[in-house]
């Protein structure tokens, strides 16, 4: 024997530790292990040794064999895998393997904070049909047919008495003829108008919300409308109430809060009048309530509406609305 | 609703600026969309120095004029005859938009240079001097803007109206709400004229057939007018608030329907047959002209304000070519009238008409204020147009409008609003607006709505009045008790939730898409004929051609967006959607709304990089994420099978699959065909997928119960059997289970090969099954022989062979 087990290992570690590729540690490989290897004429050579050291010296060789086998293999792994630096040598600043993430479209991210604020306030969630009939659409909301409110928004008809649904409000109906006092619920959904412009596109997202039970009043709407603008944009945006009209409710409140661009000096966005209007509310009708056959001598109630493209506009500062529905992966992608 | 300040200025005093005007209306609900000034068409004309007037070389009647506007001098054609040297003059420069609505050009008169046009008073509306051009005081500054110069300012303001106050849709109207929130009094116009005498009566009559549409119609007539221009104070008093005058008479039936709300007809008595007037609806096919010369074809339930032979004018809508003012007319009837808002409403509709006089009548007009207005107008005419009144009033009302009696309860008004209001506060806020009022017990107000707020029926109208003149913003923000016993959360919009999470998550963008699509969608779709996907909700009134009908899938929408993107060189795409597909149902029943999840892959499976190069997105990668979607959910059950090619429309075939549960068919999984490709303009391939969302809610395990981690060790053991290349993968997947189920804890596929050594039409297929036993760790000897009988029962199951056969 010339050489010893542990030489044999040696240096074969030392020639591994200098092969580069593939290519050098497969002849490595061929020249230790291979038929005519070192190792392998090691193990035929045992039977020239003394009897008693022959287990020994066999289950060594073996050993080192196994070893060997592996240690060629993980190194030719190591360089196909592409990491052939050593551990104390990577440069870091390679770019990682990328995980991509998704991301959610900015119109469910914003109607996700919204209805957020408000069921931690205690409200339900509820949905319904995006296509609606004259009656949950107009009629129980105290739009008589032939009424001049009809022109308040821009209807689209699939048969004259059945409509894609022009907001959110057919729930409140809904909601009502379903369930008894305390109501206390927002109804995300679509809704559609036929108008396309920088602020408005046929299709749309609202919230709506609806609170009735026993002396509810209109202070009552103010503080919980107050409450979501603080929590949606901040406590320094101040709101405005101002009396509008809608025909299922009565007082009327149009919401305008303190413009998130120029915080009331005037600006574009604004029109220059500092304020900018993101809510209709007000006290629900007592028509409506007849509508549903609630008690209008017990109960109040509020509701109040909003348009989530709107709020997203606002808050990410998007100046046409038409963006949120072309769906371009460079807009997508910025939220 | 356009007024302005000077014509408010005839009613009462305006004592806050504009600015705080504004602010206040916009809080009484009367909200200012624009102001602005009636002057600023003068923007562009300067005062004017005639410092030089020489004869026109090609024209007698014209003058060659330069004229100094401080830095610079213009030349100017002029055909006035009273120009002159050092003489001042507005002059107007090219671009400014005259009160006629010309627009004033730079131009060459007669081959001499215009830079300009030194103006009249008419020509500019500031008085009614229409011979030479304006001469201006000569202490004014050339070059100075005329409007400067002069001290001219009236700030016109819009107020948008809310439909429930057509009292506002006049100029006394917004007076009352500023004398209210002013604390002044309004000067009304008085008349003083009679309704004494019968003569009327022998001339005219009027019979209302149909009281219902027309509840009263009051008439008067004048003879020996003279139709001329307005006088210049009445044209101002029109054009300040946009309107052009015409005529003296028709002018002032537009000027008192501004100022009171009340439209008026005027009608050229003498052309009226029979000298009477039939109030009516039309006959069927009837065909009328009115006043803007087009053809109206008529039906019956409109009304129409006829004379003895035919229509004259569409009743509150507008009047007829056959019975207009003209120049000759010498006898007008007058018409002030009510009708009922709901037929001027229909009948405006479906005439496409809407006109300053149907909007009031399908508000509402005081239905007191018939009269009022008539003797106004008719008081102005005798003045302005010099008539004579034919003695005596025709005042048909076969159809009073009741006007309400509204009781008030103070503790409710203060309960709705959260105020703390005494019962004195409140009157005095309902008074100001001038709704008479009176106590009722300790608690109580009984009002009497003025008849002009046709708004007013129930207490909550009143407690908005008392709201809104408070001021809402004075009503403190206060928090109601909400009950603490809501609702859980709707399974579905707990899983749209949890699917978005998981698809965001496995790298995909949330899109939105319109719910609507092209009717050719279907086509481009290659559905069947009699998929119920074609049963398409179409829209009456579309805005665009590509957006008809609402979508029966999600795909279209997705596609386009694909398209679009990759038009913007956005090539790698991996995009879902969560929305509703609408199915029609025969109305009245409403369409089947059923939401889907939807996604697709396109371009790179991921980036090539420094360590690895990059590859193209294939069916497997897809089918991964559906698979992670529905491990994601506890969805255990899911298979996929082949989609049979009759069922593939816009997938191609052999590559599309089921994603079955059981019997149910959650959705469908493949690659977009060819076909649809071309449709959709589609250069790369796309991966796509959709579920609905209500069958996956159905598949989701309701509750999730812990299972023990086991206690034994596992034993592998790898195999590879020699199949039909036809034969599904998951069909031996399902054999092993069903053969052992206890003792077989997973069976993993590592390879599946087809070519040489595998004989042709058939594949080797290569797994390793895991062997587990929650009792035990299994004997080598036991996993063996279960290991064999299995393997022995794919042979003879799939006539399979070894692949050392």
């Amino acid at each position: 024997m010339e050489q010893t087990i542990e030489q044999i290992k040696t240096s074969a570690l030392q020639e591994l530790e200098k092969a580069s590729d593939t290519e050098s540690i497969q002849a490595l490989t061929l020249k230790y292990l291979g038929r005519k290897g070192v190792v392998t004429q090691y193990l035929r050579n045992i039977s020239q040794l003394p009897v008693q050291a022959r287990p020994v010296a066999g289950k060594a060789a073996n050993e080192l064999k196994q070893f060997l086998d592996n240690s060629f293999k993980q190194a030719i792994e190591t360089i196909e895998s592409g990491l052939s630096l050593s551990v104390d040598q990577l440069d870091v600043s390679l770019p990682g393997r990328t995980v991509y993430a998704g991301s959610y479209h900015p119109v469910t991210q914003v109607m996700h904070q919204i209805c957020d604020i408000f069921a931690r306030m205690g409200f339900d969630v509820a949905e319904g049909p995006e296509i609606e009939t004259d009656w949950y659409n107009f009629e129980a909301l105290n739009f008589p047919k032939n009424h001049p409110a009809r022109d308040m928004q821009d209807t689209f008809f699939v048969t004259d008495n059945m409509v894609l649904r022009t907001h959110t409000s057919p729930l409140q109906i809904r909601i009502m003829e379903k369930q008894q006092p305390p109501v206390q619920v927002i109804a995300p959904g679509k809704v559609f108008r036929c108008d396309s412009d920088l602020t408005h596109t046929p299709m749309f997202h609202q919230v709506e919300g609806l609170l009735v039970d026993e002396n509810v009043s209109f202070g009552d709407l103010k503080g919980v409308l107050t409450a979501f603008v603080h929590q949606m944009f901040d406590e320094q945006t101040s709101l405005r109430f101002r009396p509008s009209f809608f025909p299922f409710t009565e007082p009327s409140a149009e919401v305008d809060i303190l413009c998130v661009i120029c915080r009331g000096d005037g600006c574009r966005v604004c029109s220059h009048t500092g304020w900018l209007e993101v809510l209709g509310s007000g006290m629900v009708h007592p028509a409506v309530f007849e509508n549903v056959h609630y008690d209008t001598q017990k109960y109040t109630g509020f509701a109040f509406g909003m348009g989530v493209e709107r709020i997203a506009m606002l808050k990410y500062r998007i100046d046409d609305i038409r963006k949120f529905f072309e769906n371009d992966i460079r807009f997508l992608h910025q939220f | 609703m356009k007024v302005s300040i000077s014509w408010l200025q005839d009613y009462l005093p305006i004592q806050m600026p504009i600015d705080e005007l504004t602010e206040a209306l916009t809080m009484v609900g009367l909200e200012v969309e624009t102001v602005v000034d009636r002057y600023h068409y003068l923007d562009t004309v300067l005062v004017g120095k005639i410092i030089d007037v020489q004869p026109h070389p090609n024209a007698d009647r014209l003058t060659l004029c330069l004229v100094d506007v401080g830095r610079r001098q213009v030349s100017v054609v002029c055909g006035a005859p009273n120009v002159k040297t050092d003489m001042l003059a507005p002059l107007a420069l090219p671009g400014t938009v005259l009160p006629d609505g010309n627009t004033l050009k730079k131009g060459t008169i007669r081959g001499q240079v215009s830079e300009g046009m030194l103006c009249s008073e008419i020509e500019l509306a500031l008085g009614s001097q229409k011979s030479g051009i304006m001469e201006l005081e000569q202490d004014l500054r050339s070059g100075a803007k005329l409007a400067e110069a002069l001290n001219l300012s009236d700030p016109v303001i819009e107020i948008d109206l809310t439909p429930n106050r057509p009292d506002c849709a006049s100029v006394l109207g917004i007076a009352r709400e500023i004398a209210a929130f002013q604390q002044s009094k309004i000067n009304y116009p008085v008349t003083t004229i009679t309704n004494t005498g019968n003569r009327i009566h022998d001339l005219a009559s009027v019979k209302i057939e149909n009281p219902d549409h027309c509840p009263r119609y009051a008439a008067r007539l004048i003879e020996g007018i003279k139709v001329a221009p307005s006088p210049f104070w009445l044209q101002e008093r029109l054009l300040s608030v946009g309107q052009r005058p015409i005529n003296n008479i028709v002018d002032i039936t537009n000027f008192v329907m501004l100022e009171t709300g009340q439209p008026l007809h005027a009608f050229d008595f003498d052309r009226l047959a029979e000298n009477r007037i039939v109030v009516r609806t039309a006959h069927k096919n009837e065909t009328f002209v009115s006043l803007d010369e087009k053809e109206r074809h008529l039906s019956d339930h409109m009304l129409m304000i006829c004379d003895g032979e035919k229509p004259v004018a569409i009743g509150g809508v507008m009047g007829g070519l056959n019975s207009e003012i003209e120049t000759d007319s010498t006898r007008v009837l007058i018409e002030s009238a009510y009708f009922s808002p709901t037929s001027i409403r229909k009948t405006a509709k479906a005439l496409g008409m809407g006109t300053d006089a149907s909007y009031r009548f399908e508000r509402g007009v005081d239905p007191q204020g018939t009269v009022k207005a008539l003797n106004r107008a008719t008081e102005l005419m005798l003045e302005i147009g010099d008539g004579q009144l034919v003695e005596g009033l025709i005042d048909e009302h076969p159809a009073p409008v009741q006007t309400p009696t509204v009781h008030l309860s103070t503790a409710k008004t203060n309960r709705l609003l959260g105020t703390d209001l005494s019962r004195k506060q409140i009157k005095a806020l309902l008074e100001s607006i001038e709704l008479s009022v009176s106590n009722n017990g300790s608690d109580e107000l009984v009002v009497e709505p003025p008849s002009f707020r046709v708004d007013i029926s129930r207490p909550e109208d009143l407690m908005e009045e008392v709201a809104r003149l408070s001021g809402y913003n004075n009503i403190p923000p206060t928090f109601p008790h909400m009950a603490a016993d809501t609702h859980a959360v709707t399974p579905i919009i707990a899983l749209r939730q949890r699917v978005k999470e998981l698809l965001t998550g496995f790298g995909f963008t949330e899109t939105i898409n319109y719910s609507f699509m092209d009717a050719l969608a279907c086509d481009r779709l290659s559905y069947p004929n009699d998929d119920q996907r074609r049963q398409t909700v179409a829209i009456l009134n579309p805005l665009t051609e590509d957006q008809t009908v609402m979508r029966t899938s999600l795909a279209p929408g997705l596609l386009e967006t694909m398209h679009r993107n990759i038009n913007q060189q956005s090539r790698h795409l991996k995009l879902f959607e969560v929305g509703k597909i609408f199915v029609s149902n025969a109305p009245p029943k409403l369409p089947d709304e059923s939401e889907i999840v939807a996604g697709c892959w396109s371009g790179k499976r991921f980036d090539g990089a420094w360590h690895s190069k990059e590859s193209e997105c294939d069916f497997y990668d897809l089918k991964g994420a559906v698979e992670g979607l529905l491990r994601g959910l506890h969805i255990q059950k899911a298979e996929f099978t082949a989609l049979p090619a009759e069922a593939c429309a816009y997938t191609k075939e052999g590559c599309s699959a089921k994603i079955m549960i059981g019997e149910q068919n959650l959705g469908i999984l493949g690659e977009i065909n060819p076909g649809t490709m071309r449709a959709f303009n589609l250069k790369q391939n796309v991966f796509f997928f959709e579920i609905d969302l209500q069958r996956l809610a159905e598949a989701v395990p309701t509750a999730i119960y812990y299972t023990a981690i086991p206690k034994f060790p596992a034993t592998t053991r790898d195999a590879t059997i020699i199949v039909d290349e036809k034969i599904e993968a998951a069909r031996l997947f399902k054999n092993v289970k069903i053969i052992d189920e206890e003792l077989v804890e997973d069976l993993y596929l590592f390879d599946v090969f087809m070519g040489e050594p595998v004989p042709v039409g058939k594949k080797s297929v290569s797994f390793r099954i895991t062997y587990r036993s929650s009792k035990t760790t299994l004997e080598d000897e036991t996993v063996n022989v279960l290991h064999k009988k299995l393997i022995d029962a794919l042979i003879a199951e799939f006539n399979a062979t070894l692949p050392s056969d």
